[in-house]
């Protein structure tokens, strides 16, 4: 695996019942490198990251993140490597506060003894404060989770993740149900967080695509039909064949 | 430090100290040692109330088997009197003397090994804590990191509590079979059936279960505590956020299991006698609506839904038998179905503005607010220093 | 000994574990249905079966104070009553109770657990708080004898042959009819059975009153075994569920096979140690499995 290489994905496939989700996929991403991923609904999107953040057990291939072989450890040991995922829906704690919700993602007290003495230290609420205002909620702090409009929900999951400090960020249709307006601020911040990262993204709304992607992959039944710059991909006659247009 | 005082907010700290002032004052002043010594019982049981608060109220995880961990302290704590008095003078009469009555009965003659490191108060106060923790820990550890929860988890949890009184009641000899181990007198010669004893053991009993109602909470207000109630709503979530979700939920348990143990220890000391009629899935699963009667996730509500059903049983029991259980079932029902929050939704809604009402109505100022505002100063300070 | 008497013991033995089988089987059936098909834990399973066992006692009665020329003959329609009896009341306590709890399994367990409680004083305050017996026909009593030292006593007779007429109905209903498919739609995929028109809250009442029908011919049929007091439903609870839950809770023959053998386990112990002992050892190998294996030891088909 290349240095400049985040995460190498060779052979993956994962079958339900004879029914193939996600089929013979090769999939590498770059350091600092912003993917997005789109495709037919059932073309294995979601899966994909079901089976790089561990939901999901593969049945063949691997899945290599720097060094490590994902497919080999357990849930939480992944996101401690440095993985982040954000769910379709919003996965808040809703009767936590803005402020709470963010302070227990922080990377520290992760075992069940050490999230016992825990103890809120400074730097704990400046980390806090900085990602709040990263994701455009620090007005909110003290606002119980539950009450936030649908798009400051995503903000907040994905400030949760960005507390952890990952090296490879997977959002799962961040804009959808967002206002225009929202989905203008979601670009910015994609492209703010993508600065020392690896993000993936998987989106249906090709105008946000166009706005953040550095590349994007098309997938189809599985498999990758297409992988390019947005123009390359949109021009690809596979790819409007299944997906873009009639 | 400032964690502590943000979520012991000052409604917290007053419950707290009007419950310390009802056990601890109110009720030995107004009620006879034999009436005192039978709310020394009810509050015994509050342990486990309180524990269900932490693993069921905030963790989402419901047990029907923390009896076994009642049973378990109390029986501890029994064999060490019962072996105390069973010295080989007073039961000199025996076939065999210096062991326990139940036993000679069973035609034993020799004192069981696991029975031997009991003449020790330490070993016993030792295993009160630890046994019962490393058997939530073996259970824990077998279910959560298998991904067996809710409903499962229950079942098998009763099955536990069957299993264990099963074997109680089945090994006669070395256990009392079901009639318990009965007949306990002294504690390392102090003599615990006297009124004093019985006041000590009151106080002792009162304060040990303020000790966990405010580690509870205490456990409640860490990062820990807010884990536990995110993880009875999105476990997912928690998990995809790099928290081993079992250890969690074993820990959890482990600490409902210590405190349910020490409850048993002191349901022994105050009432003389320990019995499988405590471990079974009968008393199991009653321990849980004290909890749901109470308001799940409030300790101190806990407490007080406890000593409400027991004070209901004994006296429905006494009056109209016939009516008791219809009125416990129609409470399980009730509970699920019309006041899921229990004694605390309810003080939440009618009682606590009720109070408000009544400070904002304190006397001597033509100035309506400033009342108020000294007297929510002083809470808030009380609050901050406590 | 012989070895015929050797080998008649062991008939017996084998008998015995036959027996077993078939009151777990029975017990298990109805459960399978709520629990494995609805997902719906009802703690009140073993006082369903304790309405099907007075059901009978009642017949008796009126046979024995009003027409004791029918003793032979009410056993049947008693235990037909049974069934009704027991599916109606299950009809109401789901439309009353179970259907507001649909998404809060555990609180189900705690609201069951209550109507159990209720239930059993019901029996205690307006039947009889001390056990009672059916006065069983002439035609139930007694062994019969196959060979000169085997014995087979004809209760058991009756209850297995029940048992295998339960069982066989459920089998043809849930797989073969279309209620089956109904039911079997509903559980897998709630919204899209009730897009294709399939009326699930009709469906949720039936199957659980269908459950509850059959804990009543349980009940039944354990009149023919023994005496029937209020808490004879609590006594088999905790060993119905742990059967369902080991035998995969969603299919039919996981139930069977786990009915069986645990069934055979029990006795076959029994047989060496006391029979706590024997039942100790039983569901604590049970758990064991269930530990290592949470989706029960006869799951033929893991879902993702």
């Amino acid at each position: 695996m290349a240095s400049h290489e985040m995460l190498t994905i060779q052979g993956l496939g994962v079958s339900f019942d004879g029914f193939k989700a996600v089929d013979d996929l090769n999939f590498i991403v770059d350091r600092n490198e912003l993917r997005v991923v789109i495709g037919p609904n059932g073309a294995g999107k979601t899966t994909l990251l079901d089976l790089i953040c561990g939901k999901t057990k593969s049945t063949s291939g691997s899945i290599m993140f720097k060094t490590m072989d994902l497919t080999q450890m357990k849930e939480h040991a992944i996101v401690r490597a440095g993985v982040g995922r954000k769910f379709q829906t919003p996965s808040i704690y809703e009767n936590l506060t803005v402020s709470e919700n963010l302070e227990v993602s922080f990377p520290r007290g992760r075992t069940a003894f050490g999230a016992l003495f825990f103890r809120r230290t400074a730097d704990v609420a400046e980390r806090v404060k900085n990602v709040a205002e990263e994701v455009m909620l620090n007005e909110k702090l003290d606002q119980q989770a539950a009450l936030l409009s649908h798009g400051q929900k995503q903000w907040l999951e994905i400030g949760m993740l960005l507390m952890q400090d990952p090296e490879l960020l997977m959002l799962d249709e961040p804009v959808a149900g967002m206002t225009v307006n929202e989905r203008e601020q979601t670009a910015e911040l994609l492209n703010r967080i993508s600065k020392n990262r690896s993000v993936i993204v998987i989106e249906h709304d090709m105008e946000f695509v166009r706005k953040i992607a550095h590349k994007v992959t098309v997938l189809h039944q599985g498999k990758v039909i297409a992988e390019g710059s947005m123009d390359k991909v949109t021009a690809d006659p596979r790819v409007i064949e299944v997906y873009l247009g009639h | 430090m400032n964690l502590l005082t943000k979520k012991l907010s000052k409604t917290d700290l007053i419950g707290v100290v009007v419950l310390s002032a009802i056990i601890l004052v109110f009720f030995p002043s107004v009620f006879s040692i034999f009436r005192l010594n039978l709310i020394g019982k009810y509050l015994t049981y509050a342990f486990v109330g309180v524990s269900l608060v932490l693993l069921w109220g905030n963790g989402g995880i419901l047990s029907l088997g923390q009896g076994v961990f009642f049973g378990l302290g109390g029986y501890c704590m029994a064999m060490f009197l019962k072996l105390e008095a069973s010295d080989p003078i007073a039961t000199k009469i025996q076939t065999t003397p210096g062991i326990p009555d139940f036993m000679d009965w069973n035609q034993i003659t020799k004192l069981p090994l696991f029975w031997m490191p009991f003449k020790s108060l330490t070993f016993t106060i030792l295993a009160i804590l630890v046994i019962p923790a490393f058997f939530a820990f073996i259970i824990g550890v077998a279910m959560f990191k298998r991904r067996v929860g809710g409903v499962y988890f229950a079942i098998i949890t009763q099955a536990v509590a069957l299993i264990l009184s099963v074997l109680i009641v089945g090994q006669q000899g070395l256990t009392g079979g079901i009639n318990g181990i009965t007949d306990l007198k002294t504690m390392h010669g102090w003599d615990i059936r006297s009124d004093s004893a019985k006041y000590i053991l009151y106080y002792v009993n009162g304060t040990l279960l303020i000790g966990c109602v405010v580690f509870t909470r205490w456990v409640l207000s860490t990062k820990f505590g807010m884990l536990l109630l995110a993880l009875r709503e999105k476990e997912d979530r928690v998990r995809f956020s790099g928290y081993d979700v079992a250890n969690f939920k074993t820990l959890a348990f482990c600490m409902s299991a210590v405190m349910c143990a020490i409850g048993g220890a002191m349901f022994t000391l105050q009432v003389g006698f320990m019995s499988p009629s405590f471990v079974g899935i009968t008393p199991s699963i009653e321990m849980v609506i004290y909890t749901a009667v109470g308001g799940r996730m409030s300790v101190v509500g806990a407490v007080f839904g406890t000593l409400l059903v027991n004070f209901a049983k004994t006296f429905f029991s006494e009056e109209y038998p016939d009516l008791w259980l219809f009125l416990m079932g129609a409470t399980f029902i009730g509970v699920v179905l019309l006041f899921p929050d229990g004694l605390a939704g309810l003080y939440e809604r009618f009682g606590r503005p009720f109070v408000a009402r009544m400070l904002r109505r304190s006397p001597s100022s033509r100035k309506k607010d400033e009342p108020t505002v000294a007297v929510a100063a002083a809470l808030e300070s009380g609050g901050k220093h406590g | 000994m012989s070895l015929n008497e050797i080998g008649s013991m062991v008939a017996m033995q084998g008998f015995s574990g036959l027996s077993l089988f078939t009151v777990l089987l029975l017990m298990a059936l109805g459960l399978a249905i709520i629990f494995g098909q609805m997902g719906v834990i009802n703690m009140a399973h073993g006082e369903f079966m304790a309405i099907g066992a007075y059901v009978v006692y009642l017949f008796s009665q009126l046979t024995q104070n009003f027409a004791p020329g029918l003793r032979e003959v009410y056993f049947v329609p008693a235990v037909v009553a049974a069934f009704f009896v027991a599916a109606a009341v299950g009809y109401v306590v789901e439309v009353l109770l179970i259907r507001r709890l649909y998404k809060r399994p555990l609180d189900t367990l705690l609201a069951t657990w209550g109507l159990s409680l209720a239930m059993q004083q019901f029996f205690r305050s307006f039947i009889n708080p001390k056990e009672v017996s059916a006065e069983l026909p002439e035609w139930l009593l007694g062994a019969f004898n196959p060979t000169p030292s085997i014995q087979v006593p004809r209760n058991g007779i009756f209850v297995m042959g029940l048992t295998i007429l339960v069982t066989g109905g459920v089998y043809v209903l849930m797989l073969k009819s279309r209620w089956g498919i109904r039911i079997r739609a509903t559980t897998q995929n709630r919204v899209m059975s009730s897009a294709v028109g399939i009326n699930t809250d009709r469906v949720d009442r039936f199957t659980f009153a269908l459950g509850c029908g059959i804990a009543g011919l349980a009940g039944a049929a354990f009149t023919t075994i023994g005496s029937t007091g209020p808490t004879s439903g609590s006594l088999y609870i905790v060993d119905t569920f742990l059967v369902v839950v080991f035998g995969g809770a969603a299919n039919l023959i996981g139930t069977i096979a786990s009915a069986f053998s645990i069934a055979q386990a029990q006795s076959l112990l029994e047989f060496f140690l006391t029979s706590a002992m024997a039942k100790v050892l039983t569901l604590l190998t049970i758990i064991i499995i269930l530990m290592i294996r949470p989706q029960g030891l006869f799951t033929t088909k893991v879902r993702t």
